[in-house]
């Protein structure tokens, strides 16, 4: 079972979360170009090691986090706040 | 390293002969003595690689070909599928792809001389809302206009072809009908590994396994190393030493984003698990293959007397093939919501598969930005089936350097043109 560390909620199962996959940075819409805006919506590095992902509190405080997790052995490390790049306080 | 006899013609005389001069059988395939170059490199020794391997030699003439697996053959998703064929896609481009793999599957026991046991059981995809019905409607109509046998029939039919089904209305999820398409079935997926295996390695093919690839090396592209758009493939590097090759194909399925990766293609997939599970062996009951969209299953029993019950992929991409409590709990809720009757019956064992997951629930085939780089990868939860067409048509567009008809739809700039090819609603139970 993989526990999820809600920034509000603590640590959570996975299964009271929405998994929302990959982080990257949303391109501007007004200036992105066909392939920049097509590269954003489809194409993900999809690492075997660490990934920078989102997840969404559904059942619990509704607020969007990043974690950075192994894809592999499922370790963690600790959560980052949408638009902190330090990490966030917990 | 040549073998007397190989590969020993399999036929039910044989069986006897060898059975009365009790002489061993020679080994399937041989253990290839380590080449420097290759025509053609195959990273994947599953159902798709060895297919486009076993194509690439018997129609085109191209066996200079090695097949590289960083474990054994079929050790990946071509063992760990639920061994389900079917062609009633939602798309008139899947039906086509996968009505021509089912032509293949049909008579792969002549052509490969083994017998991969295939069972044309029948398949039924059962509908328990109204939408579901219409999507099931909407699904035969596009079968039939390919001449596929598929039709949506009612509970009545249903309990007839499955007595065991609960068709009762005072159901959690009443079944309202089901899409039932006669040419579908099961097979042994081992078999037609080694069927594939044996048939390539017969024409010259060389199986090189525990030959994990560490990187691609390419020259003249934009990215590190000449790696990634505009680049050439030059070959790869393995732990057991550097191949060179003009064309590297990638099946790697579930692994295909770290492959592609190396030689510095970004792929629109994300890697999930998709457990499965298997009971202990009762007797025949349940004749067809039985789907169930909205309880995330699918079930069939084996010639062995098991029940073989797949899910939908895990929510959470993962590398990691362990199984979860969740998944065994979830399963046997739903599947007793089917057939209440087998509340019994014990789970013998529990394992996962990982899948490739694209946004469209279509494949990635044909091309990519670095030259000689091709890929057959995207193949989520529906790979196993199409492994044979896959093979032929992936053989087709190595060999004439131009991508084949049948797979033009799945190539990968689609994603950048945004011709997206939409299968979600009959190629996956979790939605």
């Amino acid at each position: 079972m993989l526990l999820v560390p809600c920034p509000n909620c603590g640590p959570r199962n996975a299964a009271d979360l929405t998994y929302r996959g990959e982080s990257h940075a949303r391109p501007d819409p007004n200036t992105a170009t066909r392939e920049e805006w097509r590269t954003y919506l489809y194409l993900r590095d999809n690492p075997s090691g660490w990934l920078r992902e989102s997840w969404y509190c559904s059942s619990g405080c509704r607020t969007h986090f990043q974690i950075e997790r192994h894809t592999f052995t499922g370790e963690l490390r600790e959560p980052l706040l949408p638009g902190s790049k330090t990490g966030g306080e917990s | 390293m040549a073998l007397r006899n190989h590969p020993a013609k399999y036929s039910a005389f044989g069986l006897v002969r060898r059975g009365l001069r009790k002489t061993n059988w020679p080994r399937v395939w041989r253990e290839p003595d380590w080449k420097s170059s290759y025509d053609v490199i195959i990273i994947g020794g599953g159902v798709h690689g060895l297919a486009t391997a076993y194509y690439l030699a018997a129609n085109h003439g191209i066996t200079n070909v090695a097949v590289l697996d960083k474990a054994y053959l079929g050790s990946g998703g071509s063992g760990r599928n639920t061994a389900i064929v079917r062609s009633n896609y939602l798309t008139p481009e899947g039906v086509a792809f996968y009505d021509r793999s089912l032509d293949l599957y049909n008579t792969m026991s002549v052509d490969l001389n083994l017998n991969v046991m295939f069972s044309e059981r029948g398949h039924m995809t059962l509908a328990h809302t109204d939408s579901a019905l219409r999507t099931m409607n909407w699904r035969a109509e596009v079968n039939k206009l390919q001449k596929i046998d598929s039709s949506v029939i009612g509970p009545d039919e249903i309990k007839k072809l499955a007595p065991s089904l609960d068709v009762s209305t005072n159901t959690r999820y009443p079944i309202l009908g089901a899409l039932y398409h006669p040419p579908g079935g099961t097979i042994r997926h081992d078999a037609v590994v080694w069927g594939y295996a044996r048939g390539a390695d017969a024409q010259g093919v060389d199986l090189h396994q525990k030959t994990e690839v560490l990187d691609i090396l390419c020259e003249g592209g934009d990215g590190a190393d000449g790696k990634g758009a505009g680049a050439t493939v030059t070959g790869v590097r393995t732990r057991r030493g550097d191949i060179s090759a003009p064309i590297v194909v990638n099946c790697t399925a579930g692994w295909a984003s770290t492959i592609a990766g190396m030689a510095g293609v970004r792929l629109p997939i994300t890697t999930h698990p998709l457990q499965a599970a298997v009971t202990e062996p009762v007797k025949a009951f349940l004749p067809t293959v039985v789907v169930s969209g909205s309880l995330h299953v699918y079930v069939s029993q084996t010639d062995r007397g098991e029940l073989v019950f797949g899910a939908s992929v895990d929510p959470v991409a993962t590398y990691n093939m362990g199984g979860t409590l969740e998944f065994t709990e979830e399963l046997a809720g739903h599947v007793l919501e089917l057939m209440p009757g087998i509340s019994k019956m014990r789970l013998l064992r529990q394992w996962a598969g990982l899948c490739d997951m694209t946004p469209d629930y279509s494949p990635v085939m044909g091309p990519t930005p670095v030259e000689g780089f091709y890929v057959d990868v995207g193949w989520g939860t529906y790979g196993f089936k199409a492994g044979p067409v896959s093979g032929e048509q992936m053989a087709a567009c190595v060999a004439n350097r131009a991508t084949p008809d049948l797979i033009k739809p799945f190539e990968l700039s689609r994603f950048t043109e945004g011709e997206l090819v939409g299968e979600k609603g009959a190629a996956a139970v979790g939605h």
